[in-house]
């Protein structure tokens, strides 16, 4: 009892909301409409952009609650855990969703043991149930093999994790009302053990479990000095460009942007694997991506049974074409 | 020092087989593993303890088979191992996983890191490194790819974030969580092998860690699975034959149709469209 309200924890980087809180607002907003309450958008900065907290309110937040201090610049897991404490105290939200990012996962499992709450990971899928009021939590389990529905009947918050790109962002609504609170967070609750010393930025492939957009190479690329033709199509897209790991062992990428088993995972919006066979330890790693596309000449090539377009062809011959097709729109 | 790994045995995934009746799991027959993500914690662990001196104690919760786990550790070079099990853990979820877990570390006595893989295999959640954090009130550091400095007081570390690495250090102790860049595990030794089937292994319950009831398993999850179903079938492959240049031409003409109608390319004039963290 007397636990109310949905919250999403925005994500920022250097005082700009970050795309994936719009994606946080599109779930968050479907469940409070669906309990009849209100969303607040949780968001820890220093010298957060005001406009974005004005977009958080226009694309379906009622209310922006945003906690300023120099040591919330970044995210550090002690800084950041008791901040989101003291809000669930002070305020006992019903339901306090995630990003599945970084961030979200190392936070949002710390403060769920804080709070004697669960926490579900990496949700697809967030619903109510009508006759309970409960939210309904669907991940996938067991290397996508499966779906699991998982309630919290009992503790509150229900709290989730959402994987991101999976579902899109909220539209903005110009104008849209909604309440703005900035506050100076305690300082009592800035206390850290962990310390940031630095930062590097990533190589280009490292971006790749992130990207919305991947082209994958395999072996039936034949030649480091083919990689240019997938890199063409790979920039058309605005896409990452990753590989199996016989690319990867052959040296023609850098092991950060091996998919599968013993490299990377990714759940892009769009997967288009060229001369990729589709072995079992690749599958691993990209089968949870929402759109797949293979051009391979084996029309028996098991990544053809994971795919949603397929060409049975010579990469040489499609991707040009492909490329200039989508070049000029 | 004194170095503490939670590792977890895990079914090969590889060798998962579905029920597609049911849309269950068939457990029978197949194999069980190191979870293949623990293999960079304890190599990373095995590392550093070559470096400081010390000792790797790796600890499990499962059945009685875990304890497989437990000697393939030690095979690899862990000095000694408990097994948690019980019939009480049953059903545990990641909140009563890692207080069994926590608890069995504050029984193991002063230790100056934990380190824990980024995932399980099976459960993939990523949630019980940070809960044990929690628990025990320790400094926590996330998706660590490679340690860069230890001292008995201080660690650093490299994270793995979206957009690049974060050069962080914690005051220990304290745990850290791991990706596989962080170590290139090894392979069990002959001579491992040997000591690990010798070596007497504890087996700890729910009351040797002064668990109560409402501490354990099942009962004391905050989250209850009330559905496991197939994913829908959203994969109707859409096949199109092109064994000519002619032929590669349309199929690519047609893909790209099909791309623009399917929503999935960058919005126009909106290239670097951001991603997470991009
Ligand atoms: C423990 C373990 C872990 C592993 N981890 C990974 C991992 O993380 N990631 C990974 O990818 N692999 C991994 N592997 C390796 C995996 O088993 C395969 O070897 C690898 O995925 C195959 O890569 P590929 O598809 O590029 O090559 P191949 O299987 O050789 O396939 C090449 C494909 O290209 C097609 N082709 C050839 N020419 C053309 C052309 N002109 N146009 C179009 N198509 C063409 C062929 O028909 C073929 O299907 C792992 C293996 C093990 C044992
Ligand atoms: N039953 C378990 N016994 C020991 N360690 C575990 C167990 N479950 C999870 N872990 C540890 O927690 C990490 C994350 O697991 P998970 O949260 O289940 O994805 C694993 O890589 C292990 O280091």
């Amino acid at each position: 009892m007397g636990h109310d309200g949905v919250w999403i924890f925005g994500e920022q980087q250097r005082g700009r909301v970050l795309p994936v809180t719009w994606e946080l607002l599109t779930r968050g907003r479907a469940l409070a409409d669906k309990r009849g309450t209100r969303l607040t958008a949780v968001v820890f900065g220093h010298q957060l952009d005001q406009g974005d907290l004005r977009e958080a309110v226009e694309r379906g937040a009622d209310r922006v609650l945003a906690l300023e201090a120099p040591p919330l610049e970044t995210y550090l897991p002690e800084p950041y855990a008791a901040c989101l404490m003291h809000l669930i105290r002070e305020e006992k939200p019903e339901i306090l969703l995630g990003a599945a990012s970084s961030t979200g996962r190392a936070l949002m499992p710390y403060v769920a043991i804080k709070a004697n709450t669960g926490l579900t990971a990496d949700c697809t899928e967030l619903d109510i149930e009508t006759q309970t009021g409960l939210l309904l939590q669907t991940r996938p389990a067991i290397g996508g093999n499966i779906m699991a529905t998982i309630k919290t009947p009992v503790h509150r918050p229900q709290m989730a994790t959402v994987r991101p790109h999976s579902t899109p962002q909220a539209p903005r609504v110009p104008g849209r009302a909604g309440e703005i609170v900035v506050r100076k967070a305690p300082p009592e609750l800035l206390g850290s053990r962990v310390r940031r010393t630095g930062f590097r930025p990533a190589a280009e492939e490292n971006a790749i479990s992130e990207a919305p957009r991947v082209v994958c190479i395999g072996r039936g690329i034949k030649k480091g000095d083919h990689v240019p033709v997938a890199r063409r199509l790979a920039d058309t897209l605005d896409a990452a460009l990753g590989g199996t790991r016989d690319v990867v062992d052959r040296g023609w990428l850098e092991y950060p942007a091996q998919i599968g088993l013993s490299g990377k995972t990714v759940t892009p919006r769009l997967y288009i694997g060229l001369g990729v066979s589709g072995t079992i330890q690749h599958l691993a790693g990209m089968q949870t991506a929402e759109t797949i596309v293979a051009v391979n000449t084996d029309p028996d090539a098991m990544i053809f049974k994971v795919a949603d377009f397929g060409i049975v062809g010579d990469l040489f011959e499609v991707v040009p074409a492909l490329t200039r097709n989508l070049e000029d729109r | 020092m004194r170095y503490l790994i939670p590792i977890k045995q895990v079914p090969e995934t590889n060798a998962v087989k579905m029920d597609e009746a049911t849309g269950t799991m068939i457990r029978e027959g197949v194999e069980a593993i190191i979870n293949p993500l623990d293999l960079y914690a304890l190599e990373l662990g095995l590392r550093l303890r070559e470096r400081t001196g010390g000792e790797v104690v790796v600890l499990t919760m499962g059945p009685p088979k875990a304890m497989e786990a437990l000697r393939e550790a030690v095979a690899m070079g862990a000095d000694s191992a408990v097994l948690l099990s019980d019939k009480g853990f049953a059903g545990s979820d990641t909140w009563a996983t890692s207080l069994a877990l926590a608890a069995a570390i504050r029984k193991l006595g002063a230790y100056d890191l934990v380190i824990c893989g980024e995932r399980a295999t099976d459960g993939d959640t990523g949630q019980v490194g940070p809960g044990i954090a929690a628990w025990l009130d320790l400094p926590l550091i996330s998706y660590v790819a490679g340690v860069t400095g230890l001292t008995p007081r201080a660690i650093q570390a490299r994270r793995l974030v979206e957009e690049g690495y974060e050069e962080l250090e914690m005051d220990l102790p304290g745990l850290i969580t791991v990706v596989k860049e962080a170590a290139d595990p090894r392979l069990p030794t002959l001579r491992g092998k040997q000591r690990a089937k010798g070596l007497a292994i504890p087996v700890w319950g729910c009351d040797d860690l002064g668990l109560t009831q409402a501490q354990r398993g099942l009962a004391a999850s905050p989250t209850r699975v009330v559905k496991i179903f197939r994913p829908k079938i959203t994969r109707q492959v859409h096949l199109v034959r092109a064994p000519d240049a002619a032929a590669a031409a349309a199929a690519a003409a047609e893909l790209a149709a099909w791309l623009r109608q399917r929503n999935v390319l960058p919005a126009p004039g909106g290239r670097k469209e951001a991603g997470h963290g991009a």
